[in-house]
């Protein structure tokens, strides 16, 4: 099979990578077995292949020793195949005369005999100096970048990134589903451990989201489509009625107040259901942009059955006071349907965040059993001075003798609900620590209560973070080390009569106690959106076990994902606070940028080509091509890829009944002679 | 559909009632129940304890005869059955000594334990296969205005919740609901009833059945419902001991399967219900339907 | 053989989700089988069914294709292709005689290491209950047979040689001499 014309002169190395590969592989058989094999000039071990030293040993043997293909046999070629393909061209040689043997993922880390390991990284060896004789020197492809980016979910990761490039200088599409962005974070009452209010410091930037210039600010819209590639998506966003012009409207909230609702009766989303809205809304008072919304599914001018699209029917059946209050601004507009806008961007940014733990998952702590059991995030609306209550904290059940409503006098604070534990979350949430010490000294501002926080560990690792948990500790916060095992309202004593009674061994004090509370806050983890699978599939990224997106590498590429040109920041990719939010959302700002200011971006050469002499024209691969990259010439009755739209994936070769399609760096003879090679040694 | 039928012992002597409830309240929604032929001890409590092996020995040759029979599916209505036919299936797996004692065991009586048969509780197949609306559609005499306390006991939802929640079953609540029954809340439904330290352990046994037995009282419940024939037992059997140790707490308890029935209109003999020590006497005073039935068994 | 023997599996991996599960499963550190040899390709959908042959032929006692969950390939559809192919390959292996457990096909995505693991240890597990397939040496044998058989025949009656041969080609491994010489 070797029917080169040249003169193959292999230069081989097996790196030990410190003891990672050395530990479990002999290298220095290995180089020793690879020395004899044909074709192989000099083959050598060392200590750090990806060291400096060892890829200049790399250029200064190409040179010595008038190699013309390289061989590494070291880690997997995801990490560092691009750095010896450097390498090898700095040696003056074309880059994809190199070629990558992976003897630590996936050899000497997983394996536990030294002598099979040895045998197994022979074997590797072998297949790679039988393949690389049949490599080809290929060139890179370079395709330009549009320098328009998007960037999806408006909360503070989507913000921040948006913000980021688009003081850059470029254009930005921010998409978010919300009538308004604002995320999570718009809810919180303060932030830890500085307690500066979420709102004074979110807002500012909300609102210069929605006026910079270079920012396009779709709210209340989803990204419906995307195609394309790194460069040169094809986007397609659904942007959903919200009955109202937003070029007319002005933010007066007159119609609000002129609803034929004259008091608000509607769940309110943003108050976590603490609150009533109108069924025109606007969902807060910084909400950006300043639009208002109305909710088809209760307003009295919407019927209640929908068309057989699901698209609301208009009944005209509301006196319309809402339109009167408009006047002449006429921005409402109950005929306003679905819109779907193309647009075309270089670069994506997912920034879809999390959703919480729905605490009813664990009946046991008695949320929507119990009344009085909140979750964390709507302690977060109840403390809010904008929030239902104007920052009073009071009991959903139960009044006072005289009626009025009641404070609570104890409150237990439940930590890890939804988070490690096998039956729900294996994960930490990360932030429910600190979140539920920052609420426990919200609380016990608010109402002088008693606090208890129940907790397995205290997860306090950030800046000024173990400094907050000592000033809750002198601030007098009851700290109960321990995992509830329930919350009732069984009372066992008189004290207990009435009261929610936490159960919960104390494994400091070692017994089970019994502590009786009016409020029990549910510290709920953090959890993948529910959408994420499809979100996932929409934007051709990948999902790790627990559903939040995948990064490329958790350490050296942790905003980028499989496919370029899209990043993540923020919840989406794992549990993360604010500050780790924002520092990754520009990170990923930053990752776009490159690709942007750069121009252009070089792809593996690894597309395929007909060979036009041995095509039959039988068009078996036509229907193959998901990008419709191969078309029939039929004058010449042959097929032809389209470089330009190929992506490499080789569907189409492996299909050519007549073998005359050939795939750069996949080509058959190179893969027969990899199976050959890792055949060869046993 | 077609369930064999693992009574155990106590269906057989002292949980009898639930037996007389159970086949006629299943045979009533079309479900037909076939006794295991020549069926062992399940291996409950005593055995479990002193040697898991041979107690999965002693269950597995109950689901080897029903594998022998060529059933798919086995309906254990005793609590410790249940749990005690599922643990062995779930030891086989975990344990490989355990599956070589019951493969030797099984060989040595020509029988051969090769699959796992689901084994059933009577709530899960009237939840999962029969279904709520099914069962609604049966009930002749709502039991309008009859509060229960639903209680499940700790061994059909732990430590195997396959069918319903493992701290806050619902299961026996929406069936009784749909007989027309009121449930009150009830947070014990998964508390020990004192289990055998009732026998071995008075002082610490009897104050469990105590508890819950006040504690069904104090949220107005008429009766208590269950669904394991030793909770029954303990709720049931113990009032002078209770009233001398702490107050009377006096309260009627029955198989969820016995109101069942007095909603498909069966009478209360039927049901077995005169087997209670303390009677349900808050039928008697509740609609005419099952007072009449009530005084009818008491004849 | 002088050391016990060990099935010989070929992994073709895609890049996107069942290599990069791999490499997860190194980052781990877990521990599995260590006679799978992975080769790497863009997409499922590159596998050709010659690949599997070839490595069937060239030794190997297994072969594991290993491509994105459906739904999930990097290129929209490369797996739902290799899935159609694999249907028809199964079906002609079969007919070959090969046993089922010996060619696998799974889809592992980037997150599942374990599953990379679970499915090598298996794979292993079962191939080990299959035995060797040793193409390489059947087809020496069968060579040799063939040799013999037709210097046998060059040997004997000429005229009786093609039906010898139709006949013995069938059940090569049962041909004796004595039958042979009843022709």
């Amino acid at each position: 099979m070797q029917s080169t014309k040249e003169n193959i002169r292999i230069g081989f190395y097996v790196c030990h990578c410190g003891h990672n590969i050395a530990a479990m592989v002999d290298c220095a058989d290995v180089a020793k077995y690879v020395k004899g094999l044909p074709n192989v000039v000099l083959s050598r071990d060392y200590k750090y292949m990806c060291s400096d030293p060892g890829q200049e040993l790399i250029q200064k043997d190409i040179r010595e020793y008038k190699l013309n293909r390289v061989v590494v046999a070291s880690c997997s070629p995801l990490l560092h195949e691009h750095t010896f393909r450097s390498a090898t061209a700095a040696g003056g040689l074309n880059p994809y005369y190199f070629h990558m043997v992976n003897i630590r993922e996936h050899d000497s880390w997983v394996h536990t005999d030294r002598g099979e390991a040895t045998v197994k990284a022979k074997a590797l060896a072998h297949a790679a100096i039988d393949r690389v004789a049949f490599h080809k020197a290929l060139e890179t492809k370079t395709v330009k970048i549009n320098p328009d980016a998007l960037v999806v979910g408006g909360g503070i990761a989507g913000i921040h990134a948006a913000m980021t490039l688009a003081n850059a200088g470029k254009k930005v599409y921010l998409v978010e589903r919300e009538p308004s962005i604002g995320g999570h974070m718009a809810k919180f009452d303060k932030t830890f451990p500085t307690l500066d209010c979420a709102a004074c410091i979110l807002t500012p930037k909300m609102s210069e989201v929605g006026a910079h210039p270079n920012i396009t600010l779709w709210s209340y819209s989803e990204v419906a489509q995307v195609d394309g590639y790194v460069g040169n998506y094809k986007v397609r966003v659904k942007r959903k009625p919200r009955y109202i012009s937003e070029e007319r409207c002005i933010g007066c909230m007159d119609c609000i107040s002129a609803c034929v609702f004259k008091e608000p009766k509607f769940e309110d989303e943003f108050n976590e259901g603490l609150g009533k809205r109108k069924p025109v809304y606007i969902p807060f008072p910084q909400a950006t942009p300043q639009i208002v919304v109305i909710d088809p599914n209760v307003c009295l001018n919407f019927k209640r059955t929908k068309g057989p699209d699901g698209t609301p029917i208009v009944s005209d059946r509301c006196k319309k006071t809402c339109v009167e209050a408009c006047g002449d601004k006429n921005a409402i507009d109950f005929t306003q349907k679905e819109e779907i806008k193309e647009i075309e961007v270089g670069t994506i940014i997912v920034a879809t965040g999390f959703k919480t733990f729905d605490s009813k998952r664990v009946p046991a702590y008695g949320y929507g059993i119990y009344k009085n059991v909140y979750t964390a995030l709507e302690i977060e609306r109840l403390v809010n001075a904008s929030g239902p209550t104007g920052g009073e904290v009071i009991l959903r059940e139960g009044k006072n003798p005289d009626g009025s409503p009641k404070h609570p006098k104890s409150i237990g604070i439940i930590h890890c609900v939804g988070s490690r534990d096998k039956k729900t979350n294996v994960w930490c949430s990360r932030v429910c620590c600190m979140y539920s010490m920052k609420l426990a000294h919200l609380l016990k501002e608010h109402t002088g209560a008693e606090v208890y926080n129940f907790y397995i560990d205290i997860r306090a690792p950030g800046k000024g973070y173990e400094e907050f948990y000592n000033k809750l500790l002198d601030e007098g916060v009851h700290f109960i080390r321990g995992r509830v095992g329930e919350v009732t309202d069984w009372a066992m004593t008189p004290e207990e009569e009435g009261k929610l009674v936490i159960r919960v061994e104390d494994t400091l004090a070692g017994y089970v106690r019994r502590i009786p509370v009016d409020m029990v806050v549910l510290s709920s983890g953090l959890e993948p959106q529910a959408d994420a699978q499809d979100v996932r599939r929409l934007f051709n990224m990948s999902c790790g076990t627990e559903g939040f997106f995948l990064e490329r590498h958790p350490k050296l590429a942790p905003v980028n994902t499989f496919t370029d040109g899209i990043f993540i920041a923020g919840a989406c990719q794992g549990p993360r606070d604010i500050p780790d939010t924002v520092a990754q959302a520009g990170a990923a700002a930053a990752e776009a940028l490159v690709l942007i200011d750069k121009g252009f971006v070089e792809q593996e050469p690894n597309t395929a080509f007909i060979l036009d002499e041995e095509c039959s024209g039988c068009k078996s691969c036509i229907p193959l091509c998901p990008y419709s990259a191969i078309l029939y010439d039929e004058t010449r009755k042959k097929a032809h890829i389209n470089e330009a739209l190929c992506k490499g994936c080789g569907t189409c070769v492996a299909a050519c009944p007549s073998g005359s399609i050939v795939q750069n760096l996949f080509e058959d003879e190179q893969i027969f002679s990899e199976i050959q090679g890792v055949l060869a040694y046993d | 559909m077609k369930y064999s039928y693992y009574p155990g012992c106590s269906l057989k002597g002292q949980g009898r009632a639930y037996e007389e409830s159970l086949l006629p309240v299943m045979r009533h929604l079309g479900i037909e129940l076939e006794e295991l032929p020549d069926w062992n001890c399940c291996g409950a409590t005593a055995y479990m304890a002193v040697d898991e092996g041979k107690a999965c020995v002693a269950a597995s040759r109950n689901l080897a005869i029903a594998e022998k029979a060529g059933l798919q599916q086995v309906l254990a209505p005793c609590s410790a059955c249940y749990l005690v036919l599922n643990k062995t299936q779930h030891l086989i797996h975990d344990y490989p000594q355990i599956k070589s004692a019951v493969d030797r065991a099984m060989t040595s009586v020509n029988l051969k334990y090769s699959t796992d048969i689901p084994v059933r509780h009577p709530l899960d197949v009237l939840i999962s296969d029969v279904g709520v609306d099914a069962i609604k559609q049966k009930v002749t005499h709502p039991l309008k205005g009859l509060k229960v306390a639903p209680y499940y006991g700790c061994q059909i939802v732990r430590p195997y919740a396959t069918f319903d929640d493992q701290f806050n079953p619902t299961s026996m609540d929406r069936i009784l609901e749909a007989l027309g029954a009121t449930m009150v809340q009830f947070p014990l439904k998964t508390k020990c009833c004192g289990g055998s330290l009732t026998g071995t352990l008075p002082e610490a046994g009897l104050r469990l059945s105590y508890i819950i037995l006040k504690e069904a009282i104090k949220r107005g419940a008429d009766v208590i419902a269950t669904v394991c024939p030793l909770c029954l037992f303990n709720l049931d059997s113990f009032h002078g001991k209770i009233a001398a140790k702490w107050e009377s707490a006096r309260i009627p308890t029955v198989y969820f399967t016995q109101l069942m029935g007095l909603a498909f209109g069966m009478t209360a003999k039927q049901m077995g219900l005169q087997r209670g020590l303390v009677p349900m006497k808050p039928l008697a005073s509740a609609p005419a339907c099952c007072a009449a039935r009530t005084a009818a068994a008491a004849t | 053989m002088t050391k016990e023997w060990r099935p010989r599996i070929v992994a073709f991996f895609c890049n996107w989700c069942t290599y990069t599960a791999a490499d997860l499963a190194g980052v781990s550190r877990m521990k599995y089988a260590s006679n799978v040899r992975v080769i790497r390709l863009m997409c499922s959908g590159r596998v050709d069914p010659q690949f599997v042959l070839d490595a069937l032929t060239r030794g190997a006692d297994g072969v594991l294709i290993g491509g994105c969950h459906p739904g999930d390939c990097h290129y929209a559809e490369g797996n739902y292709k290799m899935l159609r192919r694999f249907q028809l390959l199964k079906r002609l292996l079969r007919d070959m005689g090969i046993e089922e457990e010996r060619v696998r096909l799974e889809w592992i995505s980037a997150a599942e290491g374990d599953k990379v693991k679970a499915v090598i240890n298996e794979m292993t597990d079962q191939l080990l209950k299959v035995g060797p397939l040793g193409l390489p040496q059947r087809f020496e044998e069968w060579d040799k047979e063939v040799t013999r058989l037709e210097e046998e025949i060059r040997g004997g009656d000429a005229a009786g040689a093609g039906c010898a041969c139709a006949a013995k080609l069938q059940k090569p491994a049962a041909a004796s001499k004595s039958e042979v010489a009843h022709v």
